[in-house]
């Protein structure tokens, strides 16, 4: 009684989020739990659990967060800065109310190592690091060579899949593309992450085209032997830039002459004026490296209720690093449910009680089609105790009918509250 | 204040009397956490798609309620609506009209 009384006292004082606090109040698990976790990377997955675990810690649990980067830049909207509709100050984010409001200690560095054994990070810049439990949401690296010819070029062959420098390049590359150019994008096998996002970057690439320089064309050389999402609703998109989307499915990229721009495909060979190569991917390097059982050596393979990497206690690993369950997309959105998911799951972890036994996370991604008009595919996953992983829910989730306007609005609306969400 | 206080202790109460069969104690925090993306941290949306902090829980049930039926034509939430059971639609209920 006396605790809740002095948590309903407290919350009435507290800025925003303080009811939050009252629940962790009720429950009897509200002080002194402590410890620290190390988040590695600042991005959808990563900022988001940094967030939440302080939140939901009342402020108990110390979070470091090691970002390589000084500002958070995002990949979801980052297609429309290459078409020409955003600006790179549109999708690019300070990470400073993590440290002002929510206490975060966040240090720019590179994560090189981790030993398992020791509870360590090593960094460039700031030595080693101990963790109770480190996150570990480093997104995806490339498997650049397996391209051939295509290391050490990706100024001239850019790929715009972490969004920064390379999607200026793109851009720019775009920009400067004579009237009657070729525009080649090439998609790798999946699973890549954002399964939308290739035939996304198609349509606005298509869109800016049409109004400046109508005699172009775009090229998806596709590896996959179809649209890997939404495919109705893209074979109609497509259909509405005729003649000027030309779609190619069963093209898996060989090599690259980055001088000439030109695609060696299995049956094929493409000159391009701008060559938009995403090359295969797997779990960031950090996660690749540390000696974490991965599936097909890409991608790392977690228990599905702590998120920790199988076998490895401790380290928790999320967002496109992971090797999905079923049709589970790598999202910037499903990262952040998954960042909820861990810092739920340590501070129960840190206060020696046992973790929800059934998370539930749930998806939806956004995709324009032109400056205006948007359409969405989601689903919800539930976590299914006998196959001990998150299982979509059949009755739920599905596709917008058309690309519409009313869900151009609505994507808008998304991103805003998913970057507060992770960042503010 | 007042009705978020009331909520709260209600909460408590059911946790502990067990009508709810919450097994962790943070289920509805946890569960309304799942709509953030969209509806802002706690509920609190910054515009474009609207706040849930703080309405009537019969209001946003009966919202919900309606998503799934069909009877109520939305873009998204009634793909999103049928992907929770009821008692997990009571928890987040809960939990929202709790939040100032
Ligand atoms: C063009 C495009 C469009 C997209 N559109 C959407 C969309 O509309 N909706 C959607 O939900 N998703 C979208 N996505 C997918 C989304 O961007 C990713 O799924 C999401 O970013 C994954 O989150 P993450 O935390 O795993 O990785 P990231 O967000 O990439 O974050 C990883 C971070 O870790 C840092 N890092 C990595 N290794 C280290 C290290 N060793 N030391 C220090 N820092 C390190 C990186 O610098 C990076 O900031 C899109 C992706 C692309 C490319
Ligand atoms: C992908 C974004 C998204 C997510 C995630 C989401 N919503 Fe929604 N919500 C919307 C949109 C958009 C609308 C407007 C109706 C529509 O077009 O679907 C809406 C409307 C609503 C409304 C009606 C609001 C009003 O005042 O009319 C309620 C209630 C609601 N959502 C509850 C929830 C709950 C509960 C969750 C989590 C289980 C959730 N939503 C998750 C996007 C989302």
């Amino acid at each position: 009684m006396q605790n809740r009384r002095d948590f309903l006292k407290t919350a009435g004082i507290a800025a925003a989020g303080s009811s939050v606090f009252g629940i962790a109040g009720c429950a009897g698990m509200g002080k002194g739990s402590g410890g620290h976790v190390v988040v590695v990377g600042g991005g959808y997955g990563g900022a988001t659990v940094a967030k939440y675990l302080r939140m939901w810690s009342e402020g108990q649990i110390r979070v470091t967060l090691i970002e390589r980067n000084t500002a958070f830049v995002s990949c979801p909207v980052s297609n429309l800065v290459i078409g020409g509709l955003k600006t790179m100050a549109d999708i690019t984010m300070s990470y400073d109310n993590l440290k002002s409001r929510w206490g975060v200690t966040v240090i720019t560095d590179e994560v090189r190592a981790l030993d398992t054994a020791k509870r360590t990070l090593t960094t460039t810049n700031n030595g080693t690091i101990t963790y109770d439990h480190v996150v570990l949401s480093p997104g995806i690296d490339f498997m650049t060579d397996s391209v051939g010819g295509l290391s050490g070029n990706e100024a001239l062959v850019p790929h715009a899949w972490k969004a920064g420098p390379q999607t200026v390049i793109l851009r720019t590359q775009l920009e400067s593309m004579k009237d009657g150019g070729i525009f080649a994008i090439h998609i790798p096998k999946a699973p890549y992450r954002c399964p939308p996002g290739p035939y996304e970057r198609a349509c606005l690439v298509a869109n800016y085209l049409r109004q400046a320089k109508p005699k172009s064309k775009v090229l998806v050389l596709d590896a996959n032997g179809e649209i890997q999402s939404k495919k109705a609703l893209f074979t109609k998109a497509f259909e509405s830039y005729k003649g000027l989307i030309e779609y190619r499915p069963n093209n898996e990229l060989r090599s690259v002459d980055a001088k000439t721009r030109t695609a060696e495909l299995d049956f094929d060979k493409v000159k391009a004026d701008v060559l938009n190569v995403i090359p295969p991917m797997r779990a960031g390097d950090i996660a690749a490296r540390s000696g974490l059982p991965l599936i097909n050596d890409r991608w790392v393979d977690v228990d599905w209720i702590t998120y920790e990497a199988k076998g490895v206690p401790g380290v928790h690993v999320i967002g496109d690093a992971l090797f999905p369950a079923p049709t589970m997309p790598k999202s910037g959105h499903m990262a952040n449910q998954q960042g909820k998911v861990v810092a739920a799951a340590i501070i129960n972890l840190l206060a020696g009680e046992a973790p929800n036994a059934s998370p539930v996370v749930m998806n939806t991604c956004y995709s324009f089609v032109d400056g205006k008009n948007a359409m969405h595919v989601a689903s919800v996953h539930q976590y299914d105790a006998i196959k001990k992983q998150p299982m979509p829910v059949a009755a739920a989730g599905g596709v917008s009918p058309a690309a519409n306007e009313i869900e151009g609005k609505f994507a808008h609306a998304w991103a805003q509250n998913i970057w507060a969400d992770m960042l503010a | 204040m007042n009705l978020a206080k009331t909520a709260l202790i209600t909460l408590c109460l059911m946790g502990t009397t067990g009508l709810v069969h919450a097994t962790d104690p943070n289920l509805a925090r946890n569960l309304a956490a799942t709509c953030a993306n969209c509806h802002g941290t706690n509920g609190k949306s910054l515009g474009g798609i609207e706040s849930l902090a703080g309405e009537p829980k019969q209001k946003l049930l009966q919202k919900l309620a309606d998503y799934r039926s069909g009877e109520k034509p939305a873009s998204v939430m009634h793909q999103i609506a049928r992907g929770y059971t009821d008692e997990q639609l009571d928890l987040i209920t809960t939990y929202f009209a709790a939040q100032k």
